[in-house]
């Protein structure tokens, strides 16, 4: 098909010229997903590990809602913080749909769970190991949850990483909350659904191309990093 | 030590937290000095190239940005109904003005007009090509049951569509498989058409600039009943007092101003205008 | 050698501990002093391990008692804190041997930075691995491993310290190296209470033997009295190297 190979003329031409424009939305799209990311892991990590340790009446209800979350349809996640973020709504007098900041906050709600979820199963497989040595130690489930995110670091590495993943690839959300409007919040993901939407088939498939090329080289490097920290950390 | 290394590595992450939020943020703040307005629009006219052409000699004029939010006109309108918007640039008269009678808009204005046309297969099965009259070819189209596209979403688009099939007398729906519903937005609906060889109808704008037409071909224009009128509302400001009235009566002023309606009618794609200015004078 | 007041002797008043309708530990009552080093044998599935967790207090027993003699005037976290235990498969933290110590005290939450390390590397070396203070904990060999539990649970200075079957599966080196550091534990003032399938290890250990047979205590007994003239049949066929059933 000769798709494919306009399709990565484009996205060639896209890399080399360093279009002003790409750069743009390229940068817009790694700010928005990695804040979100962050926002979600300071969120995920505690509460995943507190799930795998607490023990309190509607726990296992919460722990099945957090796991079928993470299938949430992104577009509903976009339509619910839509609903919260408009004129009309709750948190309407802070203007903020719209902006990049809708859209993170969008992603959060959409990584959260995901995050979350593996923080609990990863936790609760360390804790399984090393529950008598910390009780042993005196170290009250409260305090065991720093040193079984810590030790586990490695493992939770990957959950962020899937988190990111989510974030980067999806559209639904940040289409409903953000607006794709350009120059302001038209990220990698909105500008392939426009550009597909004008039949610019190349284009749309270039730019996914440069996005692959983008998440690819982030899920290299923490795998780097990783190794690395490994063999030091044993 | 234990406490410490925890609060430390607590603090670095909220900090590389604020870091990336920080650019982000002050994006935001930076863009909310310079005075901006969200216009909702409708995605012909943005996937058209339209106001790719028209917001920079506006914003240069004013030092006003436009932030165009381009959806369905349906979805459109409904954004400007809970005041998410503060202009709202769509083509669909009945609901316009419904809009504007329920107190969400304060006046519409007409702006231009593009036409629709009847887009089909080369080999146009249902033989409608060079008819001119528009209700007679939806009414072979539906007689021969050949595949027909439509947006199904709502738009204004799809409001004329289901309007001229009212004029065929044909409930679509009705007749079984070949009238396909894809709920998308134009540049879709065309993808999808082009993908099933099928009829579809669509906004010479969006045609004119869409690149992916496979076999498909214009077989019906000119016809009055395919006339596509816009208006342009503002948000009622008494409704959400946040709208802002100045800089969005700004913009629809000039939109409405010899120069605005010059720069419309001056879009060309390959040599054809795509939109015909037809703002009335004030006061006319 | 104690001269601080001590959670010993242990009571143990009719412990049971069943799991479900099985009866794992049954009416076990015995007074553990502090002055010797205990160890626990019997025939695998007797409830060696079980007993230890539920003296440390990891596990509560369905009927019965475990009591401490200090626990009136001490409270029940101080009484925890005078323990430790070093279980049969080492439980070692993702990071460096000394940080696994300085971690263990900083839980007590009593000394300093500055004196957990000065604590931290002392224990280190009084097992022998001053040398590999920095290292991962879980780059170490098995027998290092296990050392540095024991170290880890040294530094807490415990009144009493379970060992549940320190020395399985490892070599005789280091079996040596871990009995060594036993001997220097219980001389510095702790407590030993062990349990061992290895009966060499019994004999070369033992001040006096608990000897439990199907969860329940059928000796409990000077070592020298246990090993020559047992009293009961089981443990005569334990010592002998029958099938104990």
């Amino acid at each position: 098909m000769h798709g494919f190979d306009e399709a990565l003329a484009a996205a060639w031409r896209l890399i080399v010229t360093g279009d002003t424009a790409l750069v743009e939305i390229a940068t817009l799209s790694l700010k928005v997903s990695l804040t979100a990311v962050v926002c979600a892991a300071l969120i995920g990590l505690p509460l995943g590990a507190a799930l795998a340790l607490a023990r309190f009446p509607g726990r296992n209800a919460l722990v099945v809602t957090i796991n079928a979350l993470m299938g949430l349809p992104p577009v509903v996640a976009g339509l619910l913080v839509y609903l919260l973020l408009s004129r009309a709504g709750p948190l309407g007098p802070y203007g903020l749909l719209f902006t990049p900041t809708a859209m993170i906050i969008a992603q959060t709600v959409l990584v959260t769970p995901i995050i979350a979820a593996l923080t609990r199963q990863v936790v609760a497989d360390l804790w399984q190991e090393y529950r008598e040595q910390l009780t042993s130690l005196g170290a009250s489930r409260l305090r065991a949850v720093p040193t079984l995110l810590w030790d586990a670091r490695f493992s939770l590495v990957t959950a962020v990483l899937a988190g990111l993943g989510r974030a980067m690839a999806e559209v639904g959300a940040i289409l409903v909350v953000g607006g794709n409007i350009a120059g302001v919040t038209r990220t990698m993901t909105t500008a392939i659904a426009l550009e597909t939407s004008k039949g610019d088939l190349p284009l749309a498939l270039g730019l996914g191309i440069v996005l692959l090329v983008i998440v690819l080289a982030i899920n290299a490097a923490a795998h780097l990093l990783g190794t690395t920290a490994r063999r030091a950390a044993g | 030590m234990k406490l410490f290394e925890t609060t430390r590595r607590a603090v670095m992450a909220i900090a590389v937290g604020a870091a990336f939020l920080g650019p982000a943020g002050a994006a935001g703040a930076q863009t909310a000095e310079k005075p901006f307005i969200t216009v909702a629009s409708t995605t012909s006219t943005e996937q058209s190239g339209l106001f790719k052409h028209l917001l920079p000699q506006f914003t240069e004029k004013t030092g006003i940005e436009v932030r165009v939010v381009a959806v369905g006109t349906g979805q459109a309108l409904k954004i400007g109904e809970r005041g998410d918007a503060d202009v709202v640039f769509v083509h669909a008269k009945s609901a316009e003005e419904e809009f504007v009678a329920k107190g969400f808009g304060v006046e519409r204005l007409e702006v231009m007009y593009n036409d629709f046309i009847l887009v089909g297969p080369k080999s146009d099965p249902a033989g409608v090509r060079g008819t001119g009259d528009v209700v007679k070819a939806f009414q072979a189209i539906a007689e021969k049951k050949s595949p027909f596209v439509s947006r199904g979403d709502d738009s204004g688009t799809h409001k004329a569509e289901l309007a001229l099939w009212k004029l065929a007398a044909i409930d679509p729906k009705a007749g079984g498989s070949w009238y396909r519903e894809t709920g998308s937005g134009m540049g879709p609906a065309l993808n999808t058409a082009a993908g099933m060889d099928a009829y579809i109808l669509a906004d010479r704008g969006t045609w004119l600039s869409f690149k992916n037409r496979g076999d498909l071909a214009i077989l019906v224009e000119g016809d009055d009943r395919l006339f596509n009128q816009y208006g342009i509302i503002l948000v009622n400001p008494a409704r959400h007092p946040h709208v802002k009235e100045k800089e969005a009566r700004a913009f629809i002023d000039w939109v409405l101003s010899p120069e605005g309606q010059a720069a419309i009618a001056s879009y060309k794609i390959e040599g054809e205008q795509l939109f015909f200015p037809n703002a009335r004078k004030k006061g006319a | 050698m104690h001269a601080r007041a001590t959670i010993l002797p242990l009571t143990l008043d009719r412990v049971t501990y069943a799991h479900g309708s099985t009866v794992l530990i049954d009416g076990i009552s015995t007074v553990i002093g502090a002055s010797s080093r205990t160890i626990i044998l019997g025939p695998n599935g007797a409830g060696k391990s079980l007993l230890l967790r539920l003296c440390h207090g990891l596990i509560a027993p369905t009927a019965g008692a475990v009591r401490w003699a200090g626990a009136d005037t001490l409270g029940r976290s101080d009484v925890a804190r005078r323990q430790a235990m070093v279980f049969q498969r080492p439980v070692l933290l993702r990071r460096s041997a000394l940080a696994n110590i300085t971690y263990a005290l900083s839980l007590q939450g009593r000394l300093g930075r500055a004196e957990r390390l000065a604590r931290a590397h002392e224990a280190l070396a009084g097992v022998g691995l001053a040398h590999v203070a920095q290292r991962p904990a879980h780059v170490l060999s098995g027998g290092e491993q296990q050392r540095l539990a024991i170290a880890r649970a040294a530094a807490l200075k415990p009144d009493v310290l379970f060992l549940d079957e320190p020395t399985a599966s490892l070599d005789p080196g280091a079996c040596r190296a871990i009995e060594d550091a036993i001997r220097a534990i219980d001389a510095a003032g702790t407590k030993i209470i062990m349990t061992t399938h290895d009966l060499g290890q019994a004999r070369r250990l033992a001040d006096e033997v608990l000897f439990l047979c199907h969860g329940r205590l059928l000796e409990h007994t000077p070592a020298d009295e246990f090993f020559e003239s047992p009293r009961t049949p089981q443990a005569a066929a334990f010592l002998r190297g029958d099938i104990v059933g």
